[in-house]
């Protein structure tokens, strides 16, 4: 096992450094003068100069890699242009914003998925296994931002039901103002006997919450689906079937079980790429998270900001998936072996 | 008039090709209704010119008397900003994103199914150098780094075509990595290297042909990934730019209005979820048809 985890961890970090090095090669091919930009339209040739050595952009493309490196690992992940603030503090503003909402998003997608995937192995080929593997394919193929629109037209608009936009109800600032403890508002509210607060952050997340939560929904129940299925047919679960347990406890006790792996692989998989997918929702629902801060990055051509972003959920990816597959390997020791 | 001769059933065991086939439809509802729209889809990009009551209304036409109307017996689907006819324009629209799938999907095998070969028939260092770019350019979620892409390269559709290639072939290199691998290793392939038969038939006549059917269910499957990737990107400004009759792009352009005019946002946006899962139908009964046993991640 500890060989196993330290080649893990290894090949994890060579995952990053080629990460770190894929970012700093696209930040320059990027055309446009980002020393020009961070010093604003009205700047001389000698403050654009002056900015250009402030950025550290005048030293050859080999020692500026080696400082973005070290940079990073030392916790200085440049200066954003739109906000004139370190990358790396204006990241732990937005990323405990996204990492709430795509979790809420990740446990509306379970415990919808989880079910309807069973469902639909239990009975496959029956109706409702088919209206499921409709629906699951149906949240895979939802363009999100559209799905996000119309609900804030049905929802907000036409029913008046859920809040359109924000993080929460802006009344509340004088009210009831939130105390940033984490930076997750859910946990903070709680946390200081902010309850008035803790419902308007709940109320504002639902829309964007569901919305992310479509495409994982779709996914984890196809994948529960087809690994009930795959267990079942396996020879050990003939084997307890043909010993003479029920149908129930074949499904039940051995063939759920062992489908957990895959969905567990699917989950990490998804995370990351729901993370990706606040871009296109929380612009929309005006969710201070990283989405909206790589749309605003983006719009004003921000490099080191949109390098950060691109980074930041890199590494979660990278992570998210090393810690799944150490579980994998803790639960199946199969694993570990190869 | 002569009758066809009824079809006999071949002896032994085995039905027919074409029975097992029809089996194989009617065992699968949605695959047909997948199939089906999908060919729909099709036809209407084909014969969008025909089809489409204000061709012009496609490109760049204005009619500034005519603006925001909502559905009606001359426009069905409302008309956008300028006045032009959204029924229209999303008929044309189905020439765009399953052309830029098609080539996103063609370009990424491109790349990808050689890489996988190589690696998985080859092995050792080879494998190790091509799997951990891989995994990196897997570390990237696609539409991150087709954003970043896109942003370097000016923004159009062959830019935003490009950006989706380089983010997709991964995965292919991936799937023919594992083919190739488990083919290379099976005693015909190492009789056949015996016998001195050379490494580009054994690549060609072995490998490729037992990669194909995964290979195939896997494209038919990104076929509507690709198709919100772009729709995705296009939405963000980072893709197809105004006149162009895309799907994203006209969501993102309805969105100003939309409190309003409802219709200007909610039909492209249908096109694109329609397209998408008639597509994915398509692929997920394809897979079930040729592949059942292999399992997806994406």
């Amino acid at each position: 096992m500890t060989i196993y985890v330290a080649r893990r961890v290894a090949l994890a970090a060579l995952v990053v450094a080629g990460v770190i090095i894929l970012t700093f090669v696209i930040a320059h091919v990027v055309p446009g003068d980002p020393a020009a930009t961070w010093a604003g339209p009205h700047a001389s040739a000698a403050q654009v100069a002056a900015a250009r050595r402030y950025l550290g952009l005048d030293r050859p493309p080999a020692v500026q890699l080696l400082s973005y490196f070290g940079g990073i690992l030392t916790g200085n992940w440049g200066i954003a242009i739109h906000t004139h603030r370190p990358v790396l503090s204006d990241l732990a503003v937005a990323a405990p914003a996204s990492l709430e909402l795509v979790t809420a998003a990740m446990i509306i997608a379970l415990v919808v998925a989880v079910p309807l995937g069973l469902i639909s192995a239990r009975w496959p080929g029956r109706a409702g296994d088919q209206v499921i593997r409709a629906g699951s394919i149906l949240g895979v193929s939802m363009p999100i931002f559209w799905m996000a629109l119309i609900f804030q037209l049905v929802f907000t608009q036409r029913l008046h039901l859920l809040p359109v936009a924000g993080e929460y109800s802006p009344n509340l600032l004088f009210t009831h103002p939130l105390t940033r403890l984490t930076g997750f508002g859910l946990i903070d509210a709680p946390l200081t006997g902010n309850w008035p607060m803790f419902g308007s952050i709940c109320a504002h997340m639902v829309l964007p919450a569901v919305v992310i939560a479509a495409y994982p929904a779709g996914l984890i129940t196809r994948m529960v689906r087809a690994q009930v299925l795959d267990t079942l047919g396996d020879a050990h679960v003939q084997m307890v079937r043909a010993l003479g347990f029920g149908e129930r406890a074949v499904f039940g006790r051995f063939a759920m079980k062992l489908s957990w792996n895959p969905v567990l692989a699917a989950i990490a998989l998804v995370f990351g790429y729901s993370l990706v997918n606040t871009f296109l929702v929380e612009a929309i629902f005006d969710w201070p998270g990283l989405g909206s801060y790589a749309t605003d990055a983006i719009a004003t051509l921000d490099t080191p900001a949109i390098l950060g972003v691109t980074l930041f959920i890199a590494l979660v990816y990278v992570v998210v998936n090393l810690i799944v597959d150490l579980i994998q390997a803790a639960i199946d020791p199969r694993i570990r072996l190869r | 008039m002569i009758e066809a001769p009824s079809t006999v059933p071949a002896a032994g065991a085995r039905l027919p090709r074409g029975q097992r086939l029809r089996q194989g439809l009617a065992a699968n509802p949605l695959m047909v209704a997948g199939g089906v729209m999908s060919a729909l889809i099709v036809v209407i990009a084909l014969l969008a010119p025909l089809l489409a009551p204000f061709p012009a209304d496609a490109g760049s036409a204005t009619h500034p008397f005519m603006v925001l109307r909502p559905p009606s017996a001359q426009h069905w689907f409302g008309t956008d900003n300028v006045g032009r006819d959204i029924y229209s324009r999303v008929l044309y629209g189905a020439r765009i994103s399953p052309l830029i799938a098609v080539v996103v999907l063609v370009l990424a095998c491109a790349i990808g199914v050689p890489l996988g070969v190589a690696a998985g028939y080859f092995g050792g260092w080879l494998d190790e150098a091509i799997m951990r770019v891989t995994d990196i350019f897997l570390a990237f979620p696609s539409l991150l780094l087709a954003l970043a892409l896109a942003e370097v390269l000016p923004p159009s559709l062959i830019t935003l075509t490009i950006a989706i290639a380089v983010t997709w072939w991964p995965w292919y290199t991936r799937l023919i990595r594992g083919q190739a691998a488990s083919v290379a290793g099976r005693p015909y392939v190492e009789s056949c290297r015996a016998l001195g038969i050379s490494r580009t038939w054994i690549i060609f006549r072995h490998i490729l042909p037992n990669s194909l059917t995964p290979l195939i269910v896997q494209v038919s499957l990104d076929v509507g990934g690709v198709i919100l990737t772009t729709s995705a990107l296009s939405f963000l400004g980072l893709g197809a730019q105004d006149p162009t009759p895309e799907w994203g792009l006209m969501v993102a352009e309805g969105q100003n209005y939309f409190t309003t005019a409802w219709w200007v946002v909610t039909f492209p946006g249908l096109a694109i979820l329609v397209t998408a899962f008639a597509f994915t139908l398509l692929g997920d009964g394809l897979r079930d048809l040729l592949d059942p046993k292999r399992t997806f991640l994406r």
